[in-house]
């Protein structure tokens, strides 16, 4: 394929993506919204007024970073990991098997249309945010940076998870099972310095951790990981993940028999 | 005929995982601006031989060529030529058929506009166009399959693959697909066709593959396959049932009831001898049919072994 044409290809599998995410909106960016204002009503109106402070920062104001790093964390792991497994439980994935289309330029189009959707949703949690406190961003660099960097490792993730699931039960396992606890673990709720040590060491094998930290940094200007660390660790997990789901596709496993 | 064939399969074979050996060693020529059949029971290997040549089934051994182009090596261009017609609904059913096929085309890097434009023209032409919005869940069989051979055409491929493309539509449908794919291969585009309806084959196609058990056991043009029958069987319909039938040399004569009869004519008796003789025993012929289509005949000698319960696409649920 010329340049012009795997652009055209590229664009064809994030428009078909931004579609799906469009046609579904009450499935795919409805709930996040609802669940994300009672997260700010219950836990940051409600119970942070009793809280006080963490790090230094209003309580409401430390968790709405976390909030949505965990919306576009779930929200672009969810959308790839169910419209690819989708497109191969209906086999329509044979459209694009078929198609002169290089794997590098499928798993681009999937990745693209799963960002849109995190970052989307996490526009919209940003919002919702703003009718509870006022959000400023201390570095918009890094607010953008560390999303985007997040949103694309945790669409790799929800693509292998989609390539090794055989049925919908596994699409679910792996987000109920893993996602969740790491995100909830990951420092969206509390600093780690409040930890016992052990726990504060367990918690740096959480590469959540380091998004979340970042996010908060482009945010509110304070992290718990030093912002070279936390980039490092995303940009290292966004290779590792990107290779292999790149691999898998290629290798057609559990495309092709 | 010096001209790149439009697939040049060799040696090819195939064991899936689960140890079914699919094809042994099975190699085959399709001329460019072919129409060719590829028949075999169920089972035989078809879908298997298809699916490695567009590239759904991992190769195994062997080497196949598109206009010269390797599957293996060159992929992507290979792809660029082929449109197929596979023979389950692949497509999502909560698109809409122009959305469907606009995005097939631009896989193949086919601009949006002049996507739009195709999809156009071919829904028009397989009698879609109104159907064009409705969710594809919502068509009816027959339906479905023509949306897949507009699909199928977004690439204007040069080698258009159909793998049964006529199973279980109505024989309108199946006509106008007929003509459809007729006028497709008049201008230029190699196609190749599998199917059970051997009455099809016979019509549309010039060239003819039989595969079984993952070979190819003939290989020939219809006409000189359809010339090697050299025993046709009639079944006539006739006044009296009463008449003792004549003895005819070489012809075979066997009363199915009292209205007909069946007759096995080798291709060197002529049937006017036929008619002759039962006239002259008082039997009056009032019509006649072959016993089956020439080409099913045939087939089942060739296949002489019972055709195995398919056992591919059984278990799969809606
Ligand atoms: N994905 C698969 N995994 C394992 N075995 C398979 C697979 N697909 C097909 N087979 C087996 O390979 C053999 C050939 O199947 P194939 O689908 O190629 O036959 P076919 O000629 O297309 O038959 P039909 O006329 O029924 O469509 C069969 O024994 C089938 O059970
Ligand atoms: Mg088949």
């Amino acid at each position: 394929m010329t340049g012009h044409e795997t652009w055209t290809a590229l664009y064809t599998l994030w428009r078909r993506e931004i579609m799906r995410i469009a046609r579904i909106w009450s499935q795919t960016l409805v709930p996040p919204a609802i669940t994300m204002t009672l997260y700010f009503l219950i836990f940051g109106k409600l119970i942070g007024a009793r809280i006080g402070q963490m790090d230094g920062i209003a309580y409401i104001d430390f968790i709405v970073p976390g909030l949505i790093m965990m919306s576009v964390i779930t929200n672009s792991y969810g959308n790839i990991v169910s419209s690819f497994f989708g497109a191969k439980f209906g086999k329509h994935v044979e459209e694009m098997l078929v198609s002169p289309m290089p794997s590098w330029v499928i798993l681009a189009g999937y990745v693209g249309g799963a960002v849109t959707r995190g970052l989307a949703v996490g526009t919209i949690v940003l919002f919702i945010a703003m009718f509870f406190t006022e959000v400023r961003l201390a570095n918009p660099l890094v607010t953008l940076s560390s999303v985007v960097l997040a949103a694309i490792v945790f669409s790799f993730a929800g693509f292998i998870n989609a390539t090794f699931a055989r049925k919908f039960d596994d699409v679910a396992i792996i987000p109920a099972f893993v996602l969740t606890p790491l995100t909830y673990l990951g420092g969206v709720f509390y600093s780690i310095s409040l930890l016992p040590e052990l726990w504060r060491n367990v918690s740096y094998a959480n590469p959540i951790l380091y998004m979340v930290n970042a996010f908060r940094y482009g945010v509110l200007g304070v992290s718990d990981i030093p912002l070279a660390v936390a980039y490092a660790v995303m940009i290292a997990f966004a290779v590792l993940l990107g290779g292999f789901s790149l691999w898998l596709l290629h290798t057609g496993r559990g495309l092709r028999s | 005929m010096t001209s790149t064939p439009a697939l040049s399969v060799r040696n090819l074979t195939k064991t899936y995982d689960n140890g079914v050996v699919a094809l042994r060693g099975l190699s085959l020529d399709v001329a460019a601006g072919d129409f060719f059949a590829l028949l075999g029971p169920n089972g035989a290997g078809k879908s298997t031989l298809i699916g490695m040549i567009a590239s759904l089934v991992n190769l195994g051994e062997g080497e196949i060529e598109v206009f010269g182009l390797s599957v293996r090596h060159q992929r992507n261009q290979a792809m660029s030529q082929i449109g197929l017609v596979p023979q389950e609904i692949n497509f999502n059913q909560f698109e809409k058929p122009v959305e469907i096929l606009v995005n097939q085309a631009g896989f193949y890097g086919v601009p949006r506009k002049i996507a739009l434009q195709r999809a156009e023209k071919y829904l028009r032409a397989l009698s879609l166009w109104d159907k064009r919005d409705a969710t594809s869940r919502t068509l009816s069989g027959g339906m479905k399959r023509r949306l897949m051979i507009a699909r199928a055409m977004m690439n204007e491929p040069r080698l258009l693959i159909l793998d049964e493309p006529t199973a279980g539509v109505d024989i309108e449908i199946r006509r106008s697909m007929w003509q459809f794919v007729r006028e497709i291969n008049r201008t230029g585009t190699t196609v190749i066709l599998t199917t059970h309806y051997l009455e099809e084959a016979e019509q549309l196609c010039r060239n003819i593959a039989i595969i079984d058990h993952g070979r190819i056991i003939e290989h020939s043009p219809m006409r000189s396959l359809l010339a090697k029958l050299d025993v046709e069987s009639f079944v006539l319909d006739i006044d009296d049932g009463e008449h003792s039938l004549p003895a005819i040399d070489g012809v075979r004569l066997q009363r199915l009831d009292n209205g007909s009869l069946e007759a096995e004519v080798p291709k060197a008796i002529a049937l006017s001898e036929v008619f002759a003789a039962l006239h002259h025993h008082g039997i009056r012929v009032k019509s006649m049919r072959n016993k089956a289509n020439r080409l099913e005949e045939l087939f089942m000698r060739l296949v002489g072994n019972p055709a195995p319960p398919p056992a591919t696409d059984a278990g799969r649920s809606p």
